[in-house]
């Protein structure tokens, strides 16, 4: 049984069909890649995986538990994390409180915890506040040292996403929703983080499932490659596999997806 | 797969129902003790008998009136949150910046040759005083405390617009006094007529009658006028507005002026049908206003109209009505918890309103 | 990068920089002039220039001429101000423009005065404009015209305004540092001028309780409640030179100088400061006397409904307007159950109330936040309104008056027991100081614990975005229930300490304008910033009690001060280190190319 099993998802925005019966599987320790045009409806499955909308139609299983209704803090309890497509992080929240956000769902001190400082508060404070650090350490030394305590908009656009990854790896989760990583970075950035998502995979096993644009990501990382058009799947297997296949490329408008 | 437990297991399963459902049940019980409580003190009011039918025809009619002033002064709640998607809570200031105005044009009128032998004329002078009066306020308003803050998050504007209805409050206050000022009689809105069976009081049947014809004017001006076409356009989407060759800050210092002048003529019929005004008179009336806005749908010029006339005739019949048959002394007093309630409620459970505009949402 | 640029406010074409630096705009100059015309006339014609004329401040400049005469000054230093430039660019150099640009202003201002003048002399306005009262012009002491008549009290008028423009455009000719000394000294003047009062109590409070030997200096500074001419110009040197000694290159910042210090004396430093603080603020009430520490009763009061605010509106973004209903829940509550004459009539001591306080507060703050949890922005805090109103209307009524006693209210409130015979009410003052310092103390260390934690992340998280919070896992209905319901408390507190201090509650205590004051106290001081709250609660509350003439013109200044502050300082006077978004531009969202793709 996979992680993640989505059956017969359909969700319907006000007449149309952005979603229509979709199967989608994501096992333990592999990277899938949602790919399609734009409007294909692949940020709309993570909206509603991840509880942000909730479907029409359809079961979502995770981990063995039927996620569909449960609210977006209950989801990543359970060990979905996701970043945005446009980054979303918390402005005028430093860096690493904006990483100890995410702690959240595994911690559990109180408010009168935290007024009478009990030492269970100060052990919880220290290990959130240490884990968020070693997240952010997951890459290099562009989030560590001073840049702890700058306000995440003060980050470049680069860093941003990287925190917004960081953010999202802290809540220790089963399975990342990655949306976009890539978009708007240079070639370097790129590259860099291709093997980024390779190295999440394989030293801590979580399996990642992302929308991408850039094919050199897709083919580079992914076992997988789902395509996705008018909310449908069109084609799923390797990269190679599904880069042939002549629905997929009627569906870029033969704009042929390039190695 | 059908064996996949369809329902969440274990303390999660719990937590699923602690949360929202705790309230939403909270909410179900809210809505439910407000029906029962309005049918309840409905009926015991209507088989006691303690009223007679003209009685409740009176309140029935003061409540249109007393709504048509409420909807007026919605119009420019409602105009200004359609273009720039804020609560200009200055907005009962200028309602009450026209009433006073008002009951110095029309003091300064009352001796006069003209006030006794055209009354209406006179009124009419006023009218056009009080709307110029209140326009103005409402562009300098927008000048100088809204225009720089365009574009900011909506907090900001908003917590101006409070800054701003102190502000003025206090002008007023401090330069006019903050004694209660008394209208000066007009002849002719004493007394009543009967319509068509009904007895109406004059003064009532003139807000009435004034109120719908501003209302039909105002329609006309935003659906049939270029300069109407600029408002719905920039309240539509203001960059392409831009693009598309429409002055949109002309525009919505227009949106003010249009908006301020209607509550202009608001203070005036409410100087008119409570006789008296001070620096504090907007402010009630404007919270109530804006409840009638949100009750027609905000946004939505036909809808500030139904909104104000429900919202008048639920706040002159609710305490009669329903408060009176549960048994709950001097139910008068609690006209404006009335109000309040139903803004409450409205807010809470309706917030697009009777005709409801889309506002939720992203915007909401 | 884009956000490397520094804020002006410059318009854009004149930040560009390719162009010249410009220098004084003559057309600025008359707009300013003109405004401050206005403005002149409009405190002259709402009575604060002869209300606030009774106090003399320096010699025999009184506070009304004062007050005057600062707008030609103030404005004649804005119009005398060349843009502000980028920075790298060099800033235009100063010249005779600044002080011509002050004079231009000035002489404007000076015209509109003028005009006014002419009016109230021609005309009797005084049947529509009330507070235009004689004094201004046409008797003694003549305020507007300085004592002259009318004829050479407006040449009068033009020379002054002019000079004292032209005076203020001057001050750019100075470098910056001396500049901001000058300025540093006028305040010092005027605020040692206007709080004689404050001042010389304190300094003769400090003999009586210390023995330290001021008092004479009080005497030497003061004559007639107002500043000797030689004393004046003794302050303004004094405060010019503290600024400068204080601003004194390469000065390493006290706090710096500490963090250098090892881990053990920096504890050491930060007890011992705490310590001569509490000390300080014990003997405060001492010092200050009964009158000024019953003023500081109540801006404590105020301050501990500040505090509350500040978590509900600073930390978790929701704009509550309705506060004022939880400071009345606090308060009807410790009435109902110490007052021997209330519904309930047990009359229990003060503390036995407090638990209930507690109760009642974090019951009214569940009951108003949970319908509004779907709410934000401006349509909660209407409706929060609404329930402010409800709450005072009902306590109001005839239907609950045989509980809180509608229009009359509850009389005879206990006193707060400090000790077996000694009770604090608002009749001891400086005893009631200490419970209302300490529940002050408890509200700004409760705020301060519950920034730098698990819940007051969520707060932050919630209030810069509400989705992507519950997304990375914030309870949103636990986070935004627990910020009504802290914030119901404190102000419960303050409710509670409120009765007793005053010994009595009526309904028409607890109107909106309670809750639109601690709005306007945490914005002027700082949104989310505790330093600044208190700070705001000291200024705005107790500088009016301590001037009695600025009561009436006290909410006029609120509502001022709240445009201003939303116009030109959002984040207020003592901002938190870190802005809000709420109440900002999220200047660096995303580029724009991305944001176009959202709507897949």
């Amino acid at each position: 049984m996979a992680l993640l099993e989505i059956r017969g998802l359909t969700k319907v925005f006000g007449g149309v069909r952005a979603i229509t019966e979709l199967d989608l599987d994501v096992a333990d320790g592999e990277v899938v890649s949602i790919i399609g045009p734009n409007g294909a409806g692949k940020t709309t499955v993570f909206n509603i995986v991840t509880g942000m909308i909730s479907p029409d139609d359809g079961t979502i299983t995770f981990d063995g538990t039927n996620i569909v209704g449960l609210r977006p803090s209950q989801i990543i309890q359970l060990g979905i994390a996701r970043t945005f497509q446009n980054v979303r992080l918390f402005p005028e929240m430093t860096v690493r409180e904006n990483v100890m956000v995410a702690r959240h769902c595994r911690t559990r001190a109180g408010v009168v915890g935290a007024i009478l400082r009990t030492p269970s508060f100060r052990r919880e404070e220290a290990d959130t506040r240490r884990r968020a650090e070693e997240a952010l350490a997951f890459f290099g030394t562009r989030l560590v040292g001073w840049r702890f305590d700058t306000p995440a908009r003060s980050l470049s656009y680069a860093n941003r996403r990287r925190l917004e990854i960081a953010r999202a790896m802290a809540a220790e989760p089963k399975l990342l929703f990655l949306d976009e990583p890539t978009a708007g970075m240079n070639p370097r950035e790129t590259q860099e983080l291709t093997e980024l998502i390779r190295r999440i995979r394989d030293e801590t096993g979580v399996p990642v499932a992302l929308i991408e644009h850039d094919m050199r990501v897709v083919k580079g990382v992914s076992e997988r490659v789902v395509v996705l058009d008018h909310g449908q799947k069109i084609a799923e297997g390797p990269y190679r596999e599904v880069a042939r296949d002549e629905r997929v490329i009627e569906a870029y408008l033969g704009r042929k997806a390039t190695a | 797969m059908a064996e996949t437990p369809l329902a969440p297991k274990g303390p999660l399963a719990a937590r699923r129902v602690l949360q929202l459902p705790l309230v939403d049940g909270f909410l179900w019980v809210v809505r439910i003790s407000a029906v029962v409580v309005i049918v309840v003190g409905a009926y015991n009011s209507l088989t006691s008998g303690r009223l007679s039918g003209q009685q409740w025809r009176d309140l029935i009619v003061f409540g249109i009136a007393q709504g048509s002033i409420y909807g007026l002064i919605a119009l420019g709640y409602s105009m200004v949150y359609g273009v720039l998607r804020f609560i200009n809570f200055a907005h009962g200031e200028v309602f009450m910046i026209g009433a006073m105005t008002g009951y110095y044009v029309s003091s300064a009128l009352s001796g006069t040759a003209l006030w006794r032998s055209a009354p209406f004329a006179g009124l009419f002078v006023v009218l056009l005083c009080c709307m110029t009066m209140s326009a103005l306020v409402a562009l300098g308003l927008e000048r100088i405390a809204y225009r720089p803050l365009r574009g900011k998050p909506r907090l900001i504007p908003f917590i101006t617009a409070i800054g701003a209805s102190f502000f003025l409050q206090y002008t007023v206050a401090t330069l006019f006094g903050v004694d209660v000022k008394a209208y000066p009689a007009v002849p002719v809105l004493d007394g009543s007529i009967s319509v068509g069976g009904f007895r109406i009081l004059r003064v009532h049947l003139l807000v009435i009658v004034a109120a719908v014809v501003m209302m039909i004017a105002l329609y006309f001006y935003i659906e049939k006028t270029r300069a109407g076409r600029a408002m719905r356009a920039v309240a539509e989407d203001q960059e392409t507005a831009r693009l598309m060759g429409i002055d949109v800050d002309r525009t919505i210092a227009r949106v003010f002026a249009v908006g301020g002048a209607m509550a202009g003529a608001a203070g005036l019929l409410f100087g008119l049908v409570f006789q008296n005004v001070n620096f504090f008179s907007g402010f009630l009336p404007g919270i109530k206003a804006f409840t009638s806005a949100v009750l027609g749908g905000i946004g939505n010029i036909l809808g500030a109209m139904v909104g104000g006339l429900t919202l008048g005739s639920v706040e002159s019949l609710g305490p009669s009505l329903v408060l009176s048959g549960l048994d709950i002394p001097a139910a008068h007093q609690l006209k404006d918890v009335v109000a309040f309630s139903a803004l409450v409620l409205v807010l809470i459970f309706r917030p697009t309103g009777i005709l409801g505009e889309r506002v939720g949402g992203e915007r909401g | 990068m884009a956000d490397q640029i520094v804020p002006t406010d410059a318009p854009v074409g004149a930040g560009a920089g390719l162009l010249p630096a410009q220098g004084v705009s003559a057309r600025r100059a008359v707009t300013l002039g003109l405004v401050a015309g206005v403005v002149a006339v409009f405190v002259s014609a709402n009575g604060m220039v002869s209300e606030f004329a009774e106090r003399d401040v320096i010699a025999e400049l009184s506070l009304g001429v004062l007050w005057v005469l600062m707008i030609p000054l103030i404005v004649g230093s804005l119009a005398g101000q060349a843009p502000a430039v980028l920075q790298g660019f060099a800033a235009p150099r100063p010249g005779w423009r600044n002080p011509a640009g002050g004079a231009l202003a000035g002489l404007l201002a000076a015209v509109v005065m003028a005009a006014f003048i002419l009016l109230i002399d021609a005309v009797n306005v005084r049947d529509v404009l009330i507070n235009v009262r004689p004094d201004l012009v046409e008797t003694e002491p003549r305020l507007l015209t300085f004592g002259q008549g009318v004829g050479a009290g407006v040449a009068l008028v033009l020379a002054v305004y002019a000079a004292l423009g032209a005076l203020g455009g001057a001050l750019h000719l100075l470098p910056d540092r001396w500049r901001r000394a000058v300025v540093a000294g006028v305040v010092w003047l005027i605020v040692m001028g206007v709080l004689s009062s404050l001042v010389s109590q304190v300094l003769r409070g400090i003999q009586s309780t210390t023995n330290i030997w001021t008092a004479p200096l009080a005497d030497a500074l003061y004559q007639g409640g107002a500043l000797t001419a030689p004393a004046a110009a003794v302050v303004f040197v004094v405060g010019a030179g503290l600024y400068l000694l204080l601003t004194r290159p390469r000065r390493t910042p006290a706090r710096v100088r500490v963090r250098r210090l090892p881990d053990r004396s920096q504890r050491i430093v930060r007890v011992a400061t705490l310590a001569v603080a509490l000390l300080l603020l014990g003997l405060l009430p001492q010092v200050l006397g009964p009158f000024l520490s019953d003023v500081l009763n109540f801006a404590g009061i105020f301050l501990l409904m500040a505090l509350g605010l500040n978590i509900v509106v600073g930390f978790a973004g929701l704009l509550d307007l309705g506060y004022v209903a939880f400071f009345a829940v606090g308060a009807y509550t410790a009435a109902v159950l110490t007052s021997p004459q209330s519904s309930l009539g047990v009359g229990w001591i003060f503390w036995a109330a407090i638990p209930f306080v507690v109760l009642a507060a974090a019951v009214a703050g569940l009951l108003v936040g949970t319908p509004v949890l779907r709410m934000r922005g401006d349509y909660l805090a209407i409706v929060t309104l609404g329930f402010g109103e409800i709450a005072r209307l009902l306590f109001l009524s005839d239907w609950l008056k045989p509980i809180f006693g509608g229009a009359q209210g509850i009389i005879r409130v206990g006193d707060v027991p400090l000790a077996p015979g000694v009770e604090a009410g608002g009749a001891q003052p400086r005893l009631f100081f200490y419970v209302v310092f300490t529940f002050v103390l408890l509200a700004a260390y409760i705020s301060y614990a519950l920034q730098d934690s698990r819940i007051g992340r969520a707060w932050m998280a919630m209030r810069e975005d509400e989705l992507v919070a519950e997304t990375m896992g914030v309870n949103i209905v636990a986070a935004k229930l627990w910020a009504f319901v802290i914030g119901a408390i404190l102000a419960g507190f303050g409710g509670a300490l409120f009765a007793a201090k005053v010994g009595s509650v009526f309904p028409h205590s607890f109107e909106v304008i309670v809750s639109i004051t601690v709005l306007v106290l945490i914005i002027v001081g700082g949104i989310a910033s505790v330093p600044g709250v208190v700070v705001g609660a000291l200024i705005l509350v107790g500088l009016p009690e301590i001037l009695r003439e600025f009561e009436e013109y006290r909410f006029l200044l609120y509502g001022a001060l709240l445009i201003f502050m939303m116009v030109r300082r959002p984040e207020g006077f003592i901002p938190n280190t870190r802005r809000v978004t709420e109440l900002h531009e999220q200047e660096l969202q995303q580029d724009a190319w991305l944001r176009a793709k959202e709507t897949e």
